[in-house]
């Protein structure tokens, strides 16, 4: 214990001694909690519209003006024909492109025709954008077409037309506010990154300036040694997370729904794994530079595939089970599922079980390794 | 003390023979020196002794403690010097000094004794990050807390490389004192010079002992005569000198050019070199008999 003790002193002195790494620490979740979400949004805005008119009649006009009302779409301009919206298109001027071909008030309103075509052109280089764009478009334009069906179709009274109304209520998060669920998802991504890559470095930091040799001279024990570097870390990612609840309750108003000392545990347990991944890390590597560039490519799979931006239910067979074997996909479920669902202890005990097998897996290979190679 | 039985260390697969069949012993209370160029093997002997590296054939003991079987034993009394400054850099002299005691379950008052004629050197800046000192005293810190668990065998792996040559001098005066406690010293070290400050020496090349005994009997034993030449226009000296008949070998040494006679036959050999570089228009000529340094030896060892 004596040892431990000591050995706790000296990390600590160290990390307080490092200015730039503790500011960051205390500094890095802050910002990021602040920007992040407010740039990171899902929704998307400004869709620059061209428009192909070749009719020119009230009902087209009628119909652009709902399209810009909406306030998703910026109009670039009306063209004479389709060939220049394609090249402002390749421009990258423009992002959708809307053809109205000529006849459509007559044939629509006065002849009745059955079906009138409307094109719609689609810049697909983002495809987020181009893919919402379009629904956006498409779902303005049935309003549109249902809007002129009352208007001249017998009334409604006499021949009712069966419809079916679909009223969503969004649960969990009424207002769909994207920072709801990016809030969270940007945590869990800071506590990994606190974890992981300053465990790994810091005792890869020891080989490299040759003091690890210094140390295994002595009667030092392992475990003592690794648990003199996993506590101070794990004190770290703590102070990190309760920081970055304090931020997304002071700014963004989001406080856990459910059990904190539930959450609280999790936290634990998940950055045991994590420092358990990065000390494994660190016993694969003898350099610092070596051990950053392992564990940014670990940390891109860890964010990309951990639901944080991209659904994992939507994603093919064999990536589900990728981000099944991705801690971080299970602390950004179990956040979501405390702070925004109010879950408790029962709900996330199957996460907590899977946790405590990852911290268990990752240190045990770790302590495993760490012997092999000394 | 430390017992050596054909030590055998491999590297890359055994690709490199880093250390080649080592045996040798090194008393209690003896100055011992591992004496070679880079690359010979000493660093390996060094950590294989301090437990830090597995030796691939052969059986060591030191303290009496095999060094595979026993290593717990071992790491508690010895103090390791590693050839790099490997302490913390971002502690000060003091908490550096602290945390080794500690971690050796001691204290710095306990055996402050044994290092007290080095740490007042380095006392008056103890606040200081070790990470800011010179070298020389980051060498007398790393020192103090190689002793500070007063262990009963110290290794010095080139404590004294990259270090000035007064701080050299002092540090070899440390180690003498160091001695007179009864601490066993293993010391490494590329130069040749430190050699006869050693109670006995190893030398050693690419992985293997050439020759261990105590400088003065290395000395002794050197098998041929040497002289040391100097006159006008060395550079064409040295293109003359081994035109000579009888050959010999001959080097640069200093300002000097040392002449190892093998034949014994060419009477008397002062004499006739003289007249010899006379002749090829030398002027100011210098032929000394001279007694090797260790450092003759080892080229001659090399040379064999």
């Amino acid at each position: 214990m004596r040892t431990i003790r000591f050995l706790l002193q000296k990390e600590f002195r160290q990390i307080f001694r490092n200015k730039a790494i503790l500011a960051l620490i205390m500094v890095m979740p802050i910002i990021q909690l602040i920007i992040l979400p407010l740039a990171a949004d899902y929704e998307i805005k400004n869709i620059n519209l061209s428009v192909v008119d070749h009719d020119h009649s009230p009902y087209s006009r009628h119909l652009i003006s709902t399209i810009t009302a909406s306030g998703y779409f910026r109009l670039q301009g009306y063209h004479s024909s389709m060939r220049e919206a394609y090249d402002l298109i390749e421009q990258d001027k423009s992002d959708l492109a809307l053809e109205i071909p000529s006849g459509f008030e007559r044939n629509l309103i006065r002849q009745q025709v059955d079906k009138q075509q409307l094109f719609i052109a689609v810049n697909a280089i983002n495809g987020t954008k181009a893919g919402l764009g379009g629904a956006y478009l498409s779902s303005i334009i049935r309003d549109y077409n249902q809007h002129i069906r009352m208007e001249w179709i017998t009334p409604a009274r006499i021949q009712p037309i069966p419809t079916i109304e679909v009223v969503p209520s969004n649960r969990f998060n009424p207002l769909l506010k994207y920072q709801f669920f990016m809030v969270p998802g940007i945590l869990a991504i800071l506590l990994t990154m606190v974890g992981g890559f300053l465990s790994a470095l810091n005792i890869v930091k020891e080989k490299e300036i040759g003091t690890i040799e210094q140390i295994n001279v002595t009667p030092i024990k392992k475990h003592h040694f690794i648990l003199g570097k996993l506590i101070p870390f794990w004190v770290l990612g703590n102070v990190v997370f309760t920081l970055g609840l304090l931020v997304s309750w002071l700014i963004y108003g989001i406080f856990p729904q459910g059990n904190i000392l539930a959450m609280y545990g999790f936290i634990w347990v998940f950055l045991l794994a994590v420092l358990g991944f990065g000390l494994l890390i660190s016993t694969y590597t003898d350099t610092q530079q070596q051990a950053m560039f392992i564990m940014f490519f670990f940390m891109m799979i860890f964010i990309l595939m951990g639901g944080l931006f991209t659904s994992i239910d939507s994603m093919p067979a064999w990536a589900k089970v990728v981000s099944r074997l991705n801690p971080v996909s299970y602390l950004v479920e179990v956040m979501r599922m405390i702070i925004l669902k109010g879950s408790g202890w029962s709900d996330i005990l199957p996460h907590l079980g899977t946790m405590l097998g990852f911290a268990a897996a990752l240190n045990g290979w770790a302590i495993w390794n760490y012997r092999k190679t000394s | 003390m430390v017992t050596l039985n054909n030590i055998t260390k491999t590297y890359n697969k055994g690709a490199l023979k880093a250390v080649d069949n080592v045996s040798f012993t090194v008393e209690k209370g003896e100055l011992f020196g591992l004496i070679g160029p880079d690359g010979a093997g000493k660093s390996s002997i060094f950590r294989m002794l301090t437990t830090l590296l597995l030796p691939d054939g052969g059986t060591a003991t030191v303290d009496g403690h095999d060094i595979v079987k026993d290593y717990k034993q071992i790491r508690s009394s010895v103090g390791y010097m590693p050839g790099r400054f490997s302490l913390y850099q971002d502690l000060s002299i003091e908490e550096n000094l602290h945390f080794f005691a500690t971690v050796f379950n001691t204290t710095v008052e306990e055996n402050y004794h044994l290092i007290e004629d080095i740490y007042v050197q380095i006392a008056p800046f103890k606040k200081r990050r070790a990470g800011k000192l010179s070298g020389g005293m980051k060498q007398k810190l790393a020192l103090c807390c190689a002793l500070i668990h007063k262990p009963t065998v110290l290794f010095l792996d080139e404590p004294t490389t990259g270090v000035d040559p007064v701080s050299r001098k002092e540090f070899w005066e440390m180690l003498k004192r160091l001695k007179q406690q009864g601490i066993t010293i293993l010391v490494s070290t590329p130069y040749m010079d430190e050699a006869s400050l050693c109670d006995r020496i190893a030398l050693m090349q690419n992985g293997r002992v050439l020759s261990i005994d105590t400088p003065q009997g290395i000395i002794a034993g050197y098998p041929s005569s040497l002289y040391a030449v100097k006159a006008t226009d060395m550079p064409r000296l040295i293109h003359v000198l081994p035109t000579y008949e009888p050959p010999f070998n001959s080097y640069i040494f200093g300002e000097y050019i040392h002449i190892d006679m093998r034949v014994m036959d060419d009477q008397p050999p002062i004499e006739n070199l003289t007249h010899f570089l006379t002749n090829a228009g030398f002027e100011d000529i210098e032929v000394v008999s001279i007694t090797p340094t260790i450092e003759d030896c080892f080229i001659k060892m090399l040379t064999k």
